[in-house]
């Protein structure tokens, strides 16, 4: 899972880390459940956001966030027994604006029974141009230390530095459109202790064995996307996000977004999407090794596999007004659930009876739901 | 090929962060023309919660990263 973890700290960084115009963000409070039920997997837990201006140049927030897990995915049951653990994250962030520049701080520290992260983060926004233009540079560094259970001994640690460039550009009094790059790069443990490749053993009852994986101990990776927002003569909107990625380790990947906003009088808000990604295998990967130990670094875990998915989503957002008197302003009751299929070209479901790497490819598909209450104030 | 895209992309992002410093830039969209741009339907990560949560659940079985969040209002009226 470490892999995911540290992604993890990373992704949910965005939070705080979007690229926004320079202005303090909008004071609100969120309360969110969230689920990812598919492949095996079940994870749930709530999420809580405040967000506060003090005077009007900062702005604080807090964030709370928790995962409960029931492990029972391919991987697991390939190699081990399903497990159930929890993952808490918190984080707490500071917005400076001083004439059009925001400067932010963040920290987040994300705490398992088997692994702690710590990272921290600093943006930098400016308006330019008329405010047509705003330009927004970030760098991030984090600390994994990561542990094994029942192997006492186990004890290793990552580092990982994100440098960040984002610029946000209005076309016309109708269209945004959004460039970002990001740079990471990561040394030190960057495996699953829990993942295993598979070799050919033919003493083996079932003709293969399973053993650690090797990761390299470093990786540098280079993300750049760019993203448009279309407002349409009604009140709806459209918008589109491409997206390149390739890193050291041989992975190259797209992403491609599709939305559109549809509203229903004052108070529904409707938006259906749809997101397709795929990405070619590392270097190092291989469903099926032809021994032990053949080469230096390997991998199975089939995330670093060739595959694609293909996920479509709705949301649904009512809306209600406070009176102008009111401390708060407004609140919205959202939810919002997207289905995922996942397709991998040349990971092999174990799972199944069939010749030693002839099983079927794997694929599986997820649920991801949120459900939250949002008010602004 | 990707690798050269994804550098191609970089430079025309760099030329245009880099381009024009003038001090009396006159705007094309006048502030007050930016109601539309300030509607929270124009924003991609409207709902921040939700969305940093679903990046995250969808990256994590991903071998990408980086550069999430996409255009979250760019017009000074947020």
């Amino acid at each position: 899972m470490n892999l995911i973890k540290a992604m993890t700290l990373f992704s949910l960084i965005a939070l705080t880390w979007q690229t926004q115009a320079a202005v303090l963000p909008q004071d609100r409070s969120d309360a969110m459940y969230h689920s990812y039920q598919g492949g095996g997997m079940s994870i749930d837990g709530p999420s809580i956001l405040l967000r506060k201006k003090i005077g009007n140049s900062v702005s604080v927030s807090a964030n709370y966030y928790v995962d409960t897990i029931s492990g029972a995915s391919i991987d697991v049951l390939a190699t081990a027994s399903p497990y159930e653990e929890e993952r808490t994250e918190k984080s707490v962030g500071v917005d400076l604006l001083h004439e059009k520049t925001l400067v932010s701080f963040n920290y987040t520290n994300s705490l398992e029974n088997d692994f702690f992260a710590e990272s921290y983060h600093l943006g930098v926004s400016q308006d330019f141009f008329g405010d047509l233009t705003t330009l927004t540079l970030g760098f991030s560094k984090g600390n994994d230390e990561i542990c094994r259970i029942g192997d006492v001994s186990f004890y290793e640690k990552a580092e990982r530095q994100n440098y960040r460039l984002g610029l946000t550009q209005i076309i016309t009094k109708n269209m945004i459109v959004g460039l970002s790059f990001e740079n990471i790069a990561d040394q030190g443990y960057l495996n699953n202790p829990y993942r295993s490749v598979r070799y050919i053993d033919p003493t083996a009852a079932k003709g293969y064995q399973f053993e650690t994986e090797v990761y390299p101990n470093t990786r540098r990776s280079n993300a750049a996307a760019v993203t448009a927002n279309y407002y349409l003569p009604y009140r709806a909107s459209v918008y589109a996000e491409a997206k390149l990625f390739s890193d050291s380790w041989g992975i190259d990947a797209n992403t491609y977004k599709l939305g559109y906003i549809h509203t229903f009088g004052d108070d529904w808000i409707v938006e259906l999407r749809a997101r397709h990604y795929a990405q070619e295998k590392a270097d190092f990967y291989q469903d099926l090794f032809s021994r032990s130990a053949e080469f230096n670094v390997r991998a199975r875990d089939k995330e670093m596999s060739t595959f694609n998915n293909l996920s479509f989503g709705a949301s649904v957002t009512y809306e209600f007004q406070f009176s102008a008197a009111n401390f708060f302003k407004k609140s919205t009751i959202n939810l919002d659930i997207d289905h995922v299929n996942y397709d991998y070209d040349n990971f092999r479901n174990v799972l199944l009876d069939a010749p030693v790497g002839e099983e079927p490819l794997y694929q599986y598909s997820a649920n991801i739901t949120r459900l939250y209450v949002s008010i602004f104030y | 090929m990707k690798k050269m895209r994804l550098h191609v992309l970089l430079a025309c992002f760099i030329a245009i962060g880099a381009s024009g410093c003038s001090t009396t830039f006159e705007p094309w969209v006048k502030p007050y023309e930016r109601d539309n741009l300030a509607d929270t339907i124009m924003s991609m990560n409207r709902n921040p919660v939700s969305a940093s949560y679903t990046n995250h659940a969808l990256q994590a079985r991903e071998g990408a990263r980086g550069a999430e969040g996409g255009a979250g209002g760019g017009c000074g009226c947020n």
